[in-house]
């Protein structure tokens, strides 16, 4: 039997070289039903053309570094399996809306500033001593935020985000689920410090309901909802004195 | 030329990283606090650690039980002082962790729950459902955004200690992006780059654990100790390698041979599932071996069995495993078991560091992975290594805050020059060489399956021997390496040159200690040499790095507070 074979075109580019980004193809063994798309570039990188350049790790859904445009779709490149291409060719581009700095790999500098912006830790008036031991925390009260604290940072959602491709002002998908991850949390009181941050974030108003971001989520959060709770939070902020929870 | 200059230069941002940053800031609010590393850090490896952190918490817990079963587990190769110390602190961790909002899975009365783990005597896992890695770590990831003392230095590769007047003053490092060195100098460096899984072919390792810091250290002149300590998981899935959590086990799984036997009744009946992990992976390679494995076709296997546990318990405390087996294996974990085999996982061996850290250089020190403080010995217990992270993370950064507050401030002129001859080697050495004919990723392959043949769950002279010559010939063929890529920009290929570099020092510094340790003690089970030989072998290997590849190998007791050593029996 002749050898299976996939044709995989992988965006090339060099700003020391290339004025455009470019696609290259190559088409390589595909060996075994268990192959991801990131094991093809790898396949690339090891045996056929080593300046292939993009991110990955733990190759198990969870460090979030290999997002990247698979057949037009962002997807984590460690479970995009191959089987559910072929025979067709398999195009791999670096994740849209953001600046390309080589071949496959994204500028994230802009999503890095923004979580910093939303404060990502547990603020409160008075910390209690480590000797007082842990605040007591229900499952309820942990099933409030927990959707929201399963985020890898993958930046799948920015990538399919119609809003942050028009306005990279706007805080966007994932910082917005984190700011809500921390809102949510019953230790948490530091609600009043980040709603100016989420009340001027540019573009919140433009996001529709259609939800892209939580479709291409692969860690099931809805960061679309989110960020309609967080259209409620930062009007009632001008509408009603915000309770104990500040 | 200008220069980054710091208190606290942090190499890694991992847990034991991070944590390190943030005890330097909080022992001083004054110091300058520098973190470096390959990746962003929310990428680090510490992100897959799925079971928990072990830390007394109940009272009908005591140190007394963590410290010996860390001691036994150890095969009584870890520093009593050490383990003593330890088990005190990792409770304090765990609350300040989830002082932080580390979503910590809860008891019905809201405080955090606990779950057993393979050698562990009684319930003291803690745990954020299986995926406590990943939550640990983005917690202190995000409370270390914070702290304006510190600077991040993401997606920056070291690959020089800078050493002056035997004293560590700070490190090169390549900036990925742009392809430049620079000094990045300290009056502290703390390395915490983690393990060095990489060497082998078939690990739980993610592409960037690659040994890094313990060859940093190795070629400054620190001793790697234990390195043939090499820890193999009993659970991954074939082919992937990935990690399927002892957590499995410890909420009830069953492993099973091809006979649907729970064979574990025949090497440690008292525990079963929850024996450690040593033990268990040379159980199921003598059943494969005896012929009670499944066959498929990626190597042999046994099943891990969870049906009976229910649809409830398992979406509940074990959904990532739910996910992982539909992603990757197309099953259904509710519904069919889980193939697995042994895998390497950690490494209990690494820089040779105290209990706050420090190394024989003055202003070095390590922590976490990369590090061996003398916790795990001979054989690490699941979920000591997070609360480890914590522990000596958090005791290496507040010593190297300590000494950076009295440290003398690093000059300049030195600092220039070793600058230059750094960039010149890797420039020289890698990117201007236009006439050499190995592939990078040949000669990684060829690494990593001799170490899986001579360096795996059991071991021989002979396969050591053979393991030896063969990272003599993997070594030269390494200078002819060919670099394909020549962009300064984001240039992957230099790195993986650099990382290979490293892997096949680390490599060789396990080959020859497990050569030389003629005995079995915890992990390293030599089959020419079954027995454990406290008489010999009751003591640290410790491997320096020489001109040629074989290092000079010297030992040092361990040190014995109130556990006599005993057999090992579960």
């Amino acid at each position: 039997m002749p050898e299976k074979r996939i044709s995989i075109h992988a965006t090339r580019y060099d700003p020391e070289h290339d004025k455009e980004p470019r696609l290259q193809t190559y088409d390589i063994p595909f060996s075994d039903e268990s192959m991801v798309v990131l094991d093809a570039l790898n396949y690339i990188k090891s045996h056929v053309d080593g300046s292939l350049s993009y991110r990955w790790s733990c190759r198990m859904g969870i460090c979030g570094s290999c997002g990247m445009m698979v057949n037009g779709t962002p997807k984590l490149t460690c479970s995009a399996f191959l089987r559910d291409y072929w025979p067709r060719a398999v195009v791999v581009q670096p994740l849209n809306n953001f600046p390309l700095i080589r071949d496959l790999v994204i500028d994230m500098d802009d999503f890095m500033h923004k979580l910093k912006s939303i404060k990502p830790w547990i603020i409160r008036k008075q910390e209690i001593p480590l000797g007082a031991g842990e605040h007591r925390q229900t499952s309820d009260q942990i099933d409030e935020f927990r959707q929201f604290s399963e985020c890898i940072n993958c930046m799948l959602c920015y990538a399919a985000c119609p809003v942050y491709g028009l306005n990279n002002e706007f805080l966007g998908p994932a910082a917005t689920a984190l700011a809500r991850r921390y809102n949510l949390d019953s230790r948490d009181e530091g609600l009043k410090q980040r709603l100016p941050v989420l009340a001027e974030s540019e573009g919140v108003w433009e996001c529709s309901f259609v939800g892209e971001c939580s479709v291409v989520c692969p860690k099931g959060v809805d960061p679309a909802k989110a960020i309609q709770q967080t259209k409620l939070d930062t009007t009632m902020r001008f509408v009603l004195p915000y309770g104990n929870r500040e | 030329m200008d220069f980054e200059s710091y208190d606290v230069l942090v190499v890694g941002g991992g847990l034991a990283g991070l944590r390190a940053a943030i005890a330097a800031v909080e022992a001083n609010p004054r110091v300058k606090v520098g973190l470096v590393s390959k990746v962003y850090p929310m990428r680090s490896h510490t992100v897959s650690a799925e079971g928990g952190a072990a830390a007394v918490m109940r009272p009908e817990d005591s140190y007394q039980t963590h410290a010996f079963d860390t001691i036994k587990g150890s095969d009584y190769l870890a520093d009593q002082d050490v383990v003593e110390a330890f088990v005190r602190e990792a409770p304090l961790e765990i609350i300040q962790m989830e002082h932080w909002g580390c979503p910590w899975s809860r008891d019905p009365d809201g405080k955090i729950s606990v779950r057993p783990f393979g050698g562990m005597t009684t319930w003291r896992t803690c745990f954020a459902a299986d995926k406590s890695g990943f939550h640990m770590l983005h917690t202190v990831f995000q409370t270390s955004l914070k702290y304006p003392q510190i600077t991040r230095h993401d997606e920056a590769f070291v690959t020089k200690l800078l050493i002056e007047d035997s004293r560590c003053v700070g490190v090169v490092a390549l900036d990925i992006r742009t392809g430049r060195f620079d000094a990045i100098t300290a009056k502290t460096t703390i390395l915490a780059t983690g393990g060095l899984g990489r060497v082998y072919a078939f690990s739980t390792n993610g592409n960037i654990c690659t040994g890094d810091g313990m060859a940093l250290a190795y070629r400054a002149g620190v001793g790697l100790k234990d390195m043939e300590m090499v820890q193999f998981h009993p659970t991954g899935l074939p082919f992937t390698g990935i990690l399927i959590t002892e957590a499995v086990r410890g909420e009830g799984g069953y492993l099973l041979n091809n006979g649907g036997e729970r064979f574990l009744k025949r090497y440690v009946p008292n525990k079963m599932e929850l024996g450690p992990r040593d033990i268990i992976s040379r159980a199921m390679i003598t059943e494969f071996e005896e012929g009670r494995g499944f066959e498929g076709p990626h190597g042999k296997y046994m099943h891990l069995d969870v049906r009976h546990l229910g649809e409830a318990v398992i979406d509940r405390k074990l959904p990532f495993m739910r996910e992982l087996g539909r992603e990757f294996v197309g099953i259904d974990i509710v519904k069919d078991p889980i193939p697995v085999r042994p895998v390497q996982h950690y490494m209990m061996g690494g820089v040779d560091a105290d209990i706050s850290g420090e190394t024989p250089i003055l202003g070095l020190y390590a922590a976490g992975e990369c590090a061996n403080v003398g916790l795990n010995g001979g054989n690490r217990l699941g979920s000591n290594s997070l609360s480890e992270c914590l522990v000596f993370g958090a005791a290496a950064g507040r010593a190297a805050a300590h000494y950076a507050s009295s440290a003398k401030p690093v000059t300049a002129n030195p600092v220039d020059a070793m600058l230059w001859d750094e960039a010149h080697r890797v420039e020289t050495e890698y990117l201007e060489k236009k006439s050499g004919n190995e592939r990078i990723a040949v000669i990684r392959e060829e690494m990593q399956k001799e170490m899986d043949d001579g360096a795996g769950v059991f071991r021989t002279r002979e396969g050591l021997s053979k393991l030896v010559r063969n990272l003599g010939g993997l070594r030269e063929r390494f200078e002819k390496v060919k670099i394909e890529d020549s962009s300064r920009t984001f240039n992957t290929e230099i790195l993986a040159a650099l990382e290979l570099d490293f892997m096949l020092e680390v490599s060789s510094a396990v080959a020859f200690s497990a050569l030389a340790r003629e005995e079995s003690r915890g992990a390293h089970a030599r089959r020419d040499f079954p027995e454990r030989d406290d008489a010999k072998f009751l003591k640290h290997t410790l491997a320096f790095h020489t001109k040629t590849l074989a290092p000079r190998l010297e030992y040092r007791d361990v040190t014995i507070t109130n556990f006599k050593p005993q057999a090992r029996t579960y």
